[in-house]
């Protein structure tokens, strides 16, 4: 029975007020996106969304006190039972579920809709972490590289064929912990490399392009003579990036659908078309845009009331604090981002396990990712990607899945001193 | 890792910076986004008449409007049958007003007559959906006046461009002509504007910033005219079927009674939808209604200068009251069998040309030079001086647009004719019977009579004798102009108009009124027509003593005055002064209303 004041002993305060910041401020502003001059509803009015996500923050408080609870361990031995779970909800959604708005990724008990691809976060970020405490990723052993490639990557397999893409691609951010974990460099570097042929590709005509390749390559080998002993490898590296040139373009233009056509141009070119495919980064851009220093003040934002941005409460909660709170506010909310990320690096190093530290990494991740694309649209530098900002977007599936994702960190954190007793 | 992180902040946070607080674009984008300006248009300015009646007044016009999106639940077969329109025809303008937009009033029906508004509005509950917009357009109840009144048009895009239209938008309506155009910028009012909040279906959202920029719309000020709508409209009923011109005048006021131009028009005919169809037909007519005859056509005056004549000769003290001068057909021919002239009352009463053709000449030729060129020359222009002081050859003031100046010639004009010593008396000498190098325009030959009527001096005529609810006056036509003689002179010749129309002999015998103990002072005039029949003129002023009216009446192609304009000067005095026609008298309504003149063997 000595549990519980173990617990509020050991417990990492700080993130603790971070979350706490982020949920009053995210709950604060979902009632300021949605709320309608007209009717002047109450902030705790449960048919709008304020109500509800209050609902949701209740709730969150429970599965909070849930995950304390649990004992610490569970969470490691039982990684690949939870992965293997959602695996199984996730192939059960994709067969029953019925399309909301084109993707069959939601399923329904009653009034709750719950969106399983949200739980698979946290699930691969075990199942993972709990992987790499197993192998050594500095050690080529494609064997194993394989199996956690394919740990990864089923989940946003599964998520991609209910349509729901930007989901999926929140799956890339696990790159970031394997790298900590000891993941070849080369990896981001070529990955980083690969993204910008691909934004190039879609930026300049692909003959400037392909001439520029050419170009650069001719007077890498002028320069530096001892390339013309490597002759063949270097026209292999050059015909690989000519190649993907065209790939790139052959890529977007046929194998994409429209809509995701769409939201790669409006990235590159909003005003194209600024009612059709470009009306969310430039509505979007206009509502942040217009809030100044200080912003509009609380409840003033016209952009965001009179409905000119989609998705408000939930994918551009961002307009909202950007119109109403200005740069002012929006330093504050990249402030608070920074804050907790950092505070999770410092959890994650402080350690003592394999598995905590990699899943710390995970945890960060995903957030981290989350943070860069959903900031990243809003303001035109990312493209349209339905995806939260984590503890600030309306929706349960959303805040429960973080909670989840922060606190069993918080839940191994606390014990952190049992483990180092125990070794 | 970290650094990945501070990175991107440090780049989403000065993203944000030129985002939000340096590029300001993204602001005004914000505004075009939801706000919108709605214009709230003054009642323009009434005019009244005189006597309070009403001559211009804004007219509301009812337009139907229909919101496609809040229709609901009408029953569309009653509305047809209410609405007199086929079930095609409704189901068709539904489909137009969807096309536009669903939240959006777009008209359905315009025009509604007053009887289908009143109709409508107890039903208008049943079709929810439909609206009744109201808009104001210029309405004359009286189809009277139109030459003076003007109308309004749309601003033209040359216009909008200069700076003193910038309170114009294009689309605005501004005075074109007439009274309309001259007190434009006491009639229009000021613009009233509202800013409001629109979400992005352009659904209002009530007032932006509690309307604190807001400012609501003044109306404009509404004039008093001079006119006396029921003399107008006599006149009007006269001169209907003939052309011509009737200018009447309150001489001591100079305030405008009566102000007809024949052939007129309809003024209701220039407002609204309408009326640029309508002005191209009245252009195109050949009658040329549009003509603003008192103020832009010029006739010479013919014998109502002989009385400027006797006026200037007496100031310069070249004759008396009590000077003779044969009645010598050798000079100029005189188309009158009448008595020797040996007075100037005698001359007035008969016309007589050979006596005025004396009496110029010695008011031209006083010997001020032993060059007989040289003398001439400066009394010519001596005597211009006097006719100016006349208002003769000059733009009166009148508070109308576009007025005619007139002509009357100088030395300098015959000078560049004939040279500096190719011309003398005998080259003009058809000016002192008011033909030759004269022209006049009515309003300043009624003005004439004014100035007589008030020995010697006239206020500008105007129309508008006040503004606003106190009525206030127009400086400009406080002031007496005075004339160059002196207005003891005013009195012979006073005593000559009044025996045109009081001796039996007189060419104005049929204005006489005196039965009514009415003595009007009158002169008859022609003016010679190379086209066809002359043109008739009578002018005058009556009574006597203290003087209520001064009127000038042209009638084209009427020939002589005296059966055909002075019986209706004499109408228009005795309708004024007495507020009807008297019994014996009738009989010349028919005879002026029907144009028997015309049919006359003199």
């Amino acid at each position: 029975m000595e549990r519980a004041p173990k617990i509020s002993r050991n417990i990492d305060w700080i993130t603790v007020a971070i979350y706490a910041a982020m949920l009053l401020l995210g709950w604060i502003n979902v009632y300021a996106a949605v709320y309608s001059p007209d009717l002047k509803q109450s902030i705790f009015d449960f048919s709008i969304n304020s109500g509800k996500q209050l609902i949701w923050i209740g709730t969150a408080v429970i599965i909070i006190i849930v995950l304390l609870v649990i004992d610490y361990k569970a969470y490691e031995s039982l990684a690949y039972v939870v992965y293997g779970f959602i695996i199984l909800l996730l192939i059960f959604t994709l067969i029953f579920a019925r399309p909301i708005a084109g993707s069959r990724s939601w399923l329904e008990f009653g009034a709750i809709r719950i969106q399983p691809a949200e739980f698979a976060k946290f699930a691969t970020a075990l199942a993972v972490s709990k992987f790499m405490s197993t192998i050594n990723l500095r050690q080529q052993n494609w064997k194993e590289h394989a199996i956690l490639a394919g740990i990864t990557l089923l989940p946003p397999f599964l998520i991609l064929l209910s349509n729901e893409t930007g989901s999926a691609l929140v799956f890339g951010a696990f790159l970031l912990a394997f790298f900590r974990e000891g993941m070849s460099p080369l990896i981001l570097i070529l990955g980083s490399i690969f993204v910008a042929i691909f934004i190039l590709t879609l930026l300049v005509p692909k003959l400037y392009f392909v001439i520029a390749i050419t170009l650069l390559f001719g007077l890498a080998i002028w320069s530096n003579r001892r390339l013309l002993r490597k002759i063949t490898s270097v026209v292999l590296i050059y015909a690989a990036v000519v190649g993907m040139v065209f790939s790139v373009d052959f890529f977007v233009n046929n194998i994409l659908q429209q809509h995701q056509q769409n939201r790669i141009k409006a990235l590159i070119n909003p005003e194209a078309d600024p009612l059709g495919f470009g009306w969310n980064v430039t509505q979007s851009k206009i509502a942040i845009g217009s809030g100044g220093l200080y912003g509009k003040g609380f409840l003033e934002g016209t952009q965001t009331k009179f409905d000119f941005v989609p998705e408000q409460s939930t994918d551009f909660i961002f307009c909202t604090i950007g119109e109403e709170h200005g740069w002012i506010g929006s330093l504050v909310l990249i402030g608070l981002f920074m804050a907790l990320l950092s505070r999770i690096i410092f959890i994650a190093e402080r350690q003592k396990t394999v598995f905590g530290r990699s899943y710390g990494y995970c945890v960060a991740s995903i957030i981290f990712f989350h943070f860069l694309v959903n900031i990243g649209m809003t303001i035109g530098l990312a493209p349209v990607v339905g995806i939260p900002l984590p503890f600030f977007s309306y929706g349960g599936s959303s805040l429960w899945s973080f909670t989840i994702l922060l606190f069993i960190l918080l839940a191994l954190d606390t014990h952190r001193k049992q483990d180092l007793t125990r070794a | 890792m970290q650094t990945i992180f501070f990175v991107v902040a440090a780049v989403f946070a000065i993203k944000l910076f030129f985002i939000q607080v340096l590029n300001t674009e993204y602001k005004h984008a914000a505004d075009a986004n939801t706000i919108k300006r709605v214009v709230e248009y003054p009642f323009r300015g009434l005019i009244y008449d005189r006597e309070g009646k009403l001559l211009v007044q804004n007219m509301p016009v009812y337009d139907l409007m229909v919101v496609p999106k809040e229709i609901k639940n009408i029953d569309t077969l009653r509305f047809c049958q209410l609405f007199n329109i086929p079930l095609d025809e409704f189901r068709l303008k539904i489909k137009t007003a969807k096309a536009y937009s669903y939240v959006k009033p777009s008209p359905f029906l315009q025009k509604l007559s007053p009887e289908e508004f009143a109709a409508l509005q107890d039903n208008l509950v049943e079709f929810p959906g439909f609206y009744i917009n109201a808009r104001n357009v210029r309405g004359y109840p009286h189809q009277s006046l139109a030459h003076a009144l003007g109308y309004i048009g749309e601003v033209s895009p040359q216009k909008l461009e200069q700076p003193e239209y910038a309170a114009y938008a294009a689309g605005d309506y501004l005075g074109v002509s007439g009274i309309e155009h001259e007190y434009e910028k006491i009639l229009m009012g000021k613009k009233g504007v509202k800013y409001r909040m629109v979400n992005v279906r352009g659904i209002d959202k009530g007032p932006f910033k509690e309307g604190q920029y807001d400012t609501t719309a003044v109306a404009g000020q509404d004039l008093v005219s001079s006119i006396d709508l029921e003399l107008q409209q006599y006149g009007e009923r006269m001169l209907k079927g003939k052309r011509g011109s009737i200018v009447a005048i309150e001489p001591n006021t100079g305030e405008i009674l009566a102000f007809i131009s024949a052939p007129f028009y309809d003024p209701n005919l220039l407002t609204g939808k309408e009326l640029g169809k309508n002005y191209l037909s009245l252009l195109r007519d050949p009658e040329k209604p549009l003509y603003n005859r008192p103020i832009k056509a010029t006739y010479p005056p013919g014998s109502v200068f002989k009385l400027v004549q006797a006026l200037i000769a007496l100031e310069e003290g070249v004759i008396t009251p009590q000077t003779g001068y044969p009645c010598n057909q050798s000079l100029v021919k005189c188309a009158h069998g009448h008595p020797y002239p040996s007075n100037l009352k005698i001359a007035i009463e008969n016309s007589c040309n050979p006596y005025f053709y004396q009496v110029f000449r010695a008011v031209v030729n006083q010997g001020r030079s032993r060059n007989i060129y040289q003398d001439t020359h400066l009394g010519l222009d001596k005597w211009r001086d006097h006719v100016l002081s006349f208002g003769f050859a000059d733009n009166l003031g009148v508070d109308l647009p576009y007025e005619n100046m007139g002509i009357i010639a100088s030395s300098r004009y015959y000078d560049k004719l004939y040279g500096k010593t190719g011309w003398k008396y005998p080259t003009f000498y058809s000016m002192s019977i008011g033909q030759g190098e004269t022209g006049v325009t009515p309003l300043q030959m009624a003005n004439l009579m004014a100035t007589i009527a008030n020995r010697g001096y006239y206020i500008t005529p105007h129309l508008i004798r006040g503004i606003g609810p106190q009525q206030q006056p127009l400086p400009d036509y406080q002031k007496k102009n005075f004339t160059s003689v002196a207005s003891r002179h005013y009195e012979p010749v006073i005593e000559g108009m009044a025996e045109v129309v009081a001796s039996r002999r007189g060419t104005g015998w049929w204005a006489n009124l005196s039965h009514l103990g009415i003595d009007i002072c009158g002169k008859t005039g022609t003016v010679q027509n190379p086209h066809g029949k002359d043109h008739a003129v009578f002018a005058a002023f009556a009574p006597r003593v203290n003087p209520k009216i001064a009127i000038a009446v042209y009638i084209e192609n009427a020939g002589f005055g005296s059966i055909s304009s002075a019986p209706l000067a004499s109408l228009m005095i005795e309708k004024y002064l007495t507020g009807t026609i008297s019994k014996p008298r009738q009989r010349w309504e028919g005879w002026i209303e029907n144009g028997e003149f015309y049919k006359s063997k003199h």
